[in-house]
């Protein structure tokens, strides 16, 4: 794992949290939508705290597809989990909600996971099922990505 | 609520996270088609990277199952509340990508992405708490 790919993952989380935060902000500011005037939806797009999520959504969602060309999903899954003790600490700081002591724990163990998960290979090579065995790194695929390239070149 | 009410609730969050799980993999699967973006934006560019995204059929079938997921969300939650559908079909949606991953990606899902993915989806529900 490279210091940019850990970018991207933190674009990822931050994109995924400020995102659903900043909508969550606005429609709070648009209120409630009744389900018989769902045009009122439109009207909540010129809220600027809903445009501003949409456009974290975007970055999110150019950011995970961007992860998921080098990483595992079972990697990029839970190493984004992250995301959410970034809305519960967003939630409590900036919005000044409350949190339980069962969602510390709950901060804690999300953090546990992602502990676990990124201390691990981000992406392994399957061509035949069954290789579990086989599986190679990322950094064991681009020693061999290179000397297929050089293969190719001579 | 009733067994009903509690049964057509739960068969929402399943349908979510049956759609949610196969928007992930038809989208990890397209993009592990296409390959990794910085390779091919080292060839051809952001402009290469983005049309080769846009040329392929897996990736809107993934955006699709995305939308679905995402509308059936809104659906449910006219029936259901908030703290009970976002969290409980978040974690199971964990659950189900991995088994998914596994069989389907073919991915090497070991006892570290297992235990990952069990602390992610009870964090998620003592989140919801």
């Amino acid at each position: 794992m490279t210091f940019r790919r850990y970018l991207v993952l933190g674009a990822v989380m931050i994109g995924a949290s400020v995102g659903d935060t900043f909508l969550s902000k606005g429609m709070r500011q648009v209120g409630p939508v009744s389900l018989h005037h769902l045009l009122s939806l439109v009207i909540a797009l010129k809220n600027p705290w809903v445009l501003s999520g949409i456009v974290f959504l975007i970055v999110f969602f150019a950011s995970y597809l961007t992860a998921l060309s080098w990483a595992d999903l079972t990697f990029v899954l839970p190493a984004t989990g992250f995301g959410y003790v970034i809305i519960e600490l967003l939630s409590k700081f900036w919005l000044h909600e409350t949190i339980s002591p069962a969602r510390w724990f709950g901060i804690v163990l999300i953090t546990v996971g992602v502990g676990f998960v990124t201390h691990g290979p981000s992406y392994t090579n399957h061509d035949h099922p069954g290789a579990e065995s086989e599986a190679v790194t990322t950094s064991d695929a681009e020693e061999l990505t290179a000397a297929g390239r050089e293969d190719r070149s001579a | 609520m009733n067994l009903s009410g509690d049964a057509a609730v739960w068969s929402m969050i399943g349908v979510i996270v049956l759609l949610a799980t196969a928007g992930d993999v038809l989208l990890a699967g397209a993009i592990r088609q296409i390959g990794d973006f910085d390779v091919i934006r080292s060839h051809s560019g952001l402009k290469g990277a983005i049309l080769a995204v846009l040329c392929n059929v897996r990736f809107f079938s993934g955006v699709a199952c995305m939308a679905l997921s995402f509308f059936s969300l809104l659906f449910a939650l006219s029936w259901a509340e908030v703290s009970l559908v976002a969290p409980a079909s978040a974690a199971l949606t964990f659950v189900t990508n991995a088994f998914a991953a596994k069989w389907i990606l073919k991915e090497n899902v070991d006892g570290r992405r297992w235990i990952a993915a069990v602390c992610v989806c009870a964090g998620v529900f003592f989140l919801s708490r």
